[in-house]
């Protein structure tokens, strides 16, 4: 179904991939925040990557995801990158000015 | 129906659903359905998608953060090829409209962008906005879909 999104985790030598899957909206990014943050209090990575590529479709609850990961992967000490962004989030990214942050990869 | 209206509407469909957040999804993808028959583009079909999200979220999260209520669609499709969305809550109502548009303005807590309104702006044409204390907030899109020859036709 549509609404089936998860998040895969996965660690190696300090740093965790998180590879979300499907639809983000404020219904879905509640249960991927939830698992991330879980994973990360635990595993205190030096570096979280946030990888976009099965994403299907985002609203700006995608940006909230986001900046609220890299609040808490900073206060832990560790880094934030969002990786695989697919070229249809260029506009949403853009009007968020989450560049400033520097946490995102080049497209 | 005034005889007006019949010459430029030229369908129409409306929903109402339970202020649920697992129907965030269901919304916009029946919303996508419906007006998948204006054969839209896949970024016209997505800008309309995100946008619906946005304003059913604000109904979810916002008009009605402390009960589950009535969340109202009403979606036109006009002969000129324009889409009229509008999404209906009987929550609680905003404040202040000027304030809830600006860009980063948030009263959701650290989890959301406060990016909302800016995503509807952004995407659709047009977004109006009214809204009563405790009388509930409507939200109107409009969007036309760039016409690729007579694609009303098959309606």
């Amino acid at each position: 179904m549509v609404n089936s999104s998860v998040v895969n985790i996965s660690t190696k030598d300090d740093i965790m991939t998180a590879e979300l899957l499907g639809e983000i909206d404020h219904h879905t990014a509640r249960s991927m925040r939830e698992s991330i943050d879980a994973a990360l209090v635990v595993s205190r990575p030096i570096l979280l990557n946030l990888n976009f590529k099965n994403v299907k479709f985002m609203d700006s609850s995608g940006i909230g995801l986001i900046m609220g990961r890299f609040k808490l992967v900073s206060s832990l000490g560790g880094k934030l990158k969002v990786i695989n962004i697919p070229k249809r989030f260029e506009r949403i990214i853009k009007l968020s000015g989450l560049g400033v942050l520097g946490v995102l990869e080049k497209v | 129906m005034s005889l007006n209206k019949l010459d430029n509407e030229i369908n129409e469909m409306n929903l109402s659903f339970p202020s649920r957040s697992c129907n965030e999804s269901f919304a916009r993808a029946a919303i996508a359905a419906f007006v998948a028959q204006l054969d839209p583009t896949i970024d016209e079909l997505t800008d309309i998608k995100t946008a619906v999200s946005e304003a059913v979220t604000n109904c979810i999260a916002h008009g009605y953060q402390n009960e589950i209520g009535v969340i109202y669609i009403s979606t036109k499709i006009m002969f000129n090829g324009k889409i009229i969305i509008k999404i209906k809550d009987k929550g609680v109502g905003i404040d202040d409209v000027k304030q809830a548009m600006e860009p980063l303005f948030t009263t959701g807590g650290s989890e959301r962008s406060g990016l909302g309104f800016a995503v509807m702006q952004s995407f659709m044409d047009k977004v109006r906005v009214s809204s009563n204390k405790e009388k509930g907030t409507i939200v109107t899109f409009e969007k036309s879909i760039i016409r690729s020859s007579n694609r009303t036709k098959n309606i």
